[in-house]
C-alpha cells in the first residue's frame, strides 16, 4: 500500500473531498426521509397484513345467504366461544354480555345478547369495536347481525338489549377450540350533542371525534 | 469560528465562544462527553428516587404519579442524554485520531448537532415542572396509555424529534468522515474496530431514528389532531404502535452496544498486548448482529397474541443474534489467552464488562424463549436483564473508554488507586443493585410499580442498598475525571505500553489540530491489520 507523503495540490484535495461529502450526504438524507416515510408506510402495511392473516382480530360481515351456505358444509364440530365486554373510561355505560360463554356448533347461525345501560342523565352514542381472539380465528368468525355495525344512542338511563348473530366458518383450523369476541364501547361524538328520537336508520354527528368534548368527558 | 479554519492557527480560542461555536472534533467530543456525564447525574438522581421508594413496601416516599414519570425519565434520559450522547462524544474525539483524518467531515454540522441536545433535554425536563407532569407512561410511550398523557406530552414529543434529528446528524457525519477522510492507505479492513462498529452503528441510527420519529408523530396527531393511528375507536390498533416502535427500538439496543464492543476491542488488544483475535470475525460479527437487529423486534411484544408461527420465527431470530454475539466474547477471550496481561482501570473496565454483559446476553436468551417469556414478560426479570446489558454493558464500556483515553484527552494520567477503587466499588454494587431484581422478576413482581406486595420486600432492600452505593460511586468517577483535567502526573503520547493504533501516535494532550497532513502509515504502530 503506497501513501503519498503529501498531496502535490492540496485544495484540489479538499475541493473533491467537499464533493464527495456533499454527494454522501445527499444520500443519506434521502435515506433518512425514506424511513421516515416508511414508519407511516407501516400503518398501511400492518393493515393490509391484518387483512389477510386475521391477525388484527377483525371480524367479518356476511349476508345471510353466505351464513347459510357455510352451514352445508359443516360436520359436527363444537367450539367453546367465550363474550367478553369492555367500556372506554370515557364513556359511562355499563355494559355485558347475557351469557359469559357458550358451546356454538360450527356452520351454525347462533345468537347471543348483550346488555348496555347509559347510566347518566344524557342521551350518549356510543360506538363498539369488535376483536376477536386468537387472531387466526378472526378470518372464520363473521356475523350476520351485530349493534357494532353502526353508532348506538341511548337516552339518559335507557338501557338496551342487543343481539349479535354469528357463525364461526367450518374452515376453523382444528387446533382452536376457543374463541373469545371481545367488545369495547367508545363515546362517539360530542357527549352533550343534541339528539333525536332513535331510529333504526343510521344517524349523521355532526361532531363526530371531537376531542376537546371527548376529553372533558360528560 | 473563521480562524479555526487556518492551518497556522494551532491554539484552540479563549472563552465560552470557544465552546458555543467550535467546530472542532476534539471540542464537540469534550462538550457531548460532559453533557452525558451530567445526564448520567440527573438520571442517576432520578434512580436514586426509584429504588428510595421501593426500598420498602408501601408508599413513603413520592406519589405514584411522580413515581412513574420518574422511570420514564430515567429511561429517557440515560439512553438518549447519557448513553448515545457519550458514543457520540467518543466518536468525535476518537475517530479522526484513529483514521487519521484532521476532523470530522462535517465541523459545522457537528456544532449544531450537538448544541440541540441541551435544548432537547431542557424541553424534556421541563416537563416535570408543567401541569400535568412529566411522561409516566413508560419510555416506550405506549398508547392508549401514553395518549391520556397531559398536554405536555408535546413537548415530550417534540423533545424526541430534536434528539433524532441530532442523532440522526451525527450519524451523518461519522459516515461521511469514516467513507471520505481516511488518511491514505487506511483501508476499511485496517480501520480500529470502535471506527468499525460506530460506521455500523450510524447506519443503524440513520434507518432507525426516522422511523421512531415517524411513530412519535403519529402519536402528536393522535393526541392532539384527532387522527385514529392507534386509536381503536378510530379504527386504529394500539397493538401498531409497538410493532413500529420496536422496529426502531431493538436496532436502538445495539446502537447502544455496537460502540461498547469497540471499545472493548481495542482495550483488551492494549493490556493483553496482544493483536485482536479474529479481528475479520469481529467486523462480520458486528454486521451481521446489525442486520439481525432489524427482524427481532416482536420478541418484546410475545404477549399481545401473535400466531404460533410468528412466535416461534422472532424466538429463533432472537436465539440466532447470540452466535455472533458469542463469537465476540470468544474473541475477547482468546484475545487475552496467553497474553502479558495488566490490570489497569481500562482493563478493568472491559473486564467487567466481557464477565457482566455475558450475564445479560444470557438472561436475554431466557428472554427470547417464547414460554419462558409469558412468565417474564414485563417483570423486574427484564429490568435485571436490560440493565445488565446496558449499565454492565454500555455504561462500563464507556467508563472503560474514559479512563483509556482521558489521558489523550487532557494529557494527565487519572489517579490509578482511585481508579481501580472505583472499578471494584462499581463492580460490587451493581451486582448487589441488579441480580436480585432476577429473583424477583422469576417471583413474579411487575416492573414499573411503585408499591408492592410484602414477599419482595428483603431483595427490593437488597437492590436499593446497592442502588443507593452504586450512586455514590459514580460521584468518585466525577471527582476523578474532573481532578485528571485540572492536573495529574504527565501523560506521554503512548499513554499505555500496549496500545496501538494512530491516537497514539499524536502528543497528549492532543493538540487542538491533528493529521493537518495525513499521517504516514508505519504498520506496526496499528491496532489491525499490521504486519503481525
Ligand atoms: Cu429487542
Amino acid at each position: 500500500m503506497s501513501t503519498p507523503a503529501s498531496d502535490p495540490n492540496p485544495s484540489d484535495r479538499a475541493d473533491t473531498q467537499q464533493a464527495a461529502n456533499r454527494r454522501l450526504i445527499r444520500r443519506l438524507l434521502v435515506v433518512t426521509v425514506l424511513m421516515f416515510g416508511f414508519g407511516f408506510a407501516l400503518w398501511p402495511l400492518y393493515n393490509v397484513f391484518c387483512a389477510i392473516t386475521g391477525l388484527g382480530g377483525r371480524t367479518g360481515q356476511v349476508t345471510n345467504e353466505e351464513a347459510n351456505a357455510q352451514a352445508l358444509v359443516g360436520d359436527e364440530r363444537w367450539v367453546t366461544v367465550t363474550f367478553d365486554a369492555n367500556v372506554d373510561v370515557k364513556l359511562p355505560w355499563r355494559f355485558q354480555p347475557y351469557e359469559k360463554t357458550m358451546q356454538v356448533k360450527v356452520g351454525e347461525l347462533t345468537e347471543t345478547h348483550y346488555l348496555a345501560v347509559n347510566t347518566t342523565d344524557q342521551s350518549i352514542v356510543g360506538q363498539a369495536v369488535p376483536s376477536v381472539a386468537p387472531g387466526e380465528a378472526s378470518l372464520y368468525f363473521n356475523k350476520t347481525e351485530c349493534f357494532c355495525f353502526s353508532e348506538q344512542v341511548l337516552e339518559a338511563q335507557q338501557s338496551r338489549d342487543m343481539p349479535v348473530r354469528f357463525i364461526v366458518d367450518p374452515e376453523l383450523p382444528h387446533d382452536i377450540n376457543t374463541l373469545t369476541l371481545s367488545y369495547t364501547f367508545y363515546l362517539q361524538g360530542d357527549a352533550t350533542a343534541e339528539l333525536h328520537q332513535h331510529d333504526h336508520e343510521h344517524h349523521p354527528h355532526q361532531n363526530q371525534d371531537d376531542a376537546s368534548a371527548s376529553h372533558t368527558g360528560p | 469560528m473563521s480562524t479555526a479554519h487556518t492551518h497556522e492557527h494551532h491554539e484552540a480560542p479563549k472563552g465560552l465562544g470557544r465552546w458555543v461555536f467550535s467546530t472542532n472534533h476534539k471540542d464537540i467530543g469534550t462538550l457531548y462527553l460532559l453533557f452525558s456525564l451530567l445526564m448520567f447525574i440527573v438520571g442517576g438522581a432520578m434512580a436514586m428516587v426509584i429504588r428510595l421508594e421501593l426500598f420498602q413496601p408501601g408508599l413513603q416516599f413520592v406519589h405514584p404519579e411522580f413515581f412513574n414519570q420518574m422511570t420514564t425519565m430515567h429511561a429517557l434520559v440515560m439512553i438518549f442524554g447519557a448513553v448515545m450522547p457519550a458514543f457520540v462524544g467518543l466518536a468525535n474525539w476518537m475517530i479522526p485520531l484513529m483514521i487519521g483524518a484532521p476532523d470530522m467531515a462535517l465541523p459545522r454540522m457537528n456544532n449544531w448537532s450537538f448544541w440541540i441536545l441541551p435544548f432537547a433535554f431542557a424541553m424534556l425536563l421541563s416537563t416535570l415542572f408543567m401541569d400535568g407532569g412529566g411522561p409516566a407512561g413508560g419510555w416506550t410511550l405506549y398508547p392508549p396509555l401514553s395518549l391520556q398523557s397531559g398536554n405536555s406530552f408535546a413537548f415530550v414529543i417534540f423533545a424526541i424529534h430534536l434528539m433524532g434529528i441530532s442523532s440522526i446528524m451525527g450519524a451523518i457525519n461519522v459516515i461521511a468522515t469514516i467513507l471520505n477522510m481516511r488518511a491514505p492507505g487506511m483501508t476499511l479492513l485496517r480501520m480500529p474496530l470502535f471506527v468499525w462498529t460506530w460506521l455500523i452503528t450510524a447506519f443503524l441510527l440513520i434507518a432507525v431514528m426516522p422511523v421512531l420519529a415517524g411513530a412519535v408523530t403519529m402519536l402528536l396527531t393522535d393526541r392532539f389532531f384527532d387522527t385514529s393511528f392507534f386509536n381503536a375507536a378510530g379504527g386504529g390498533d394500539p397493538v401498531m404502535f409497538q410493532h413500529i416502535f420496536w422496529f426502531f427500538g431493538h436496532p436502538e439496543v445495539y446502537i447502544m452496544i455496537l460502540p461498547a464492543f469497540g471499545i472493548v476491542s481495542e482495550i483488551i488488544p492494549a493490556f493483553a498486548r496482544k493483536p485482536l483475535f479474529g479481528y475479520a470475525s469481529m467486523v462480520y460479527a458486528s454486521a451481521s448482529i446489525a442486520f439481525l437487529s432489524f427482524i427481532v423486534w416482536a420478541h418484546h411484544m410475545f404477549t399481545v397474541g401473535m400466531p404460533l408461527g410468528g412466535e416461534l420465527f422472532f424466538m429463533y431470530a432472537t436465539m440466532v443474534i447470540a452466535v455472533p454475539t458469542g463469537v465476540k466474547v470468544f474473541n475477547w477471550v482468546s484475545t487475552m489467552w496467553r497474553g502479558a496481561m495488566t490490570f489497569e482501570t481500562p482493563m478493568l473496565f472491559a473486564l467487567g464488562f466481557v464477565v457482566l454483559f455475558t450475564i445479560g446476553g444470557f438472561s436475554g436468551l431466557m428472554l427470547a424463549i417464547v414460554p419462558a417469556d409469558f412468565q417474564y414478560h414485563d417483570t423486574y426479570f427484564v429490568v435485571a436483564h436490560f440493565h445488565y446489558v446496558l449499565v454492565t454493558g454500555a455504561v462500563f464500556a464507556i467508563m472503560a473508554g474514559a479512563y483509556y483515553w482521558l489521558p489523550k484527552w487532557t494529557g494527565h494520567m487519572y489517579n490509578e488507586k482511585l481508579g481501580k477503587f472505583h472499578f471494584w466499588w462499581s463492580a460490587i454494587w451493581v451486582n448487589v443493585l441488579f441480580f436480585p431484581q432476577h429473583y424477583l422478576g422469576l417471583a413474579g413482581m411487575p416492573r414499573r410499580i411503585p408499591d408492592y406486595s410484602v414477599q419482595f420486600a428483603d431483595f427490593n432492600m437488597i437492590s436499593s442498598i446497592g442502588g443507593f452505593a452504586f450512586g455514590v460511586g459514580q460521584l468518585l468517577f466525577v471527582y476523578i475525571v474532573i481532578k485528571t483535567i485540572r492536573g495529574g502526573e504527565k501523560a506521554e503520547a503512548r499513554s499505555w505500553e500496549g496500545a496501538k493504533g494512530l491516537e497514539w501516535t499524536v502528543p497528549s494532550p492532543a493538540p487542538h489540530h491533528t493529521f493537518d497532513t495525513p499521517p504516514e502509515l508505519d504498520d506496526s504502530q496499528l491496532a489491525h491489520g499490521g504486519g503481525h
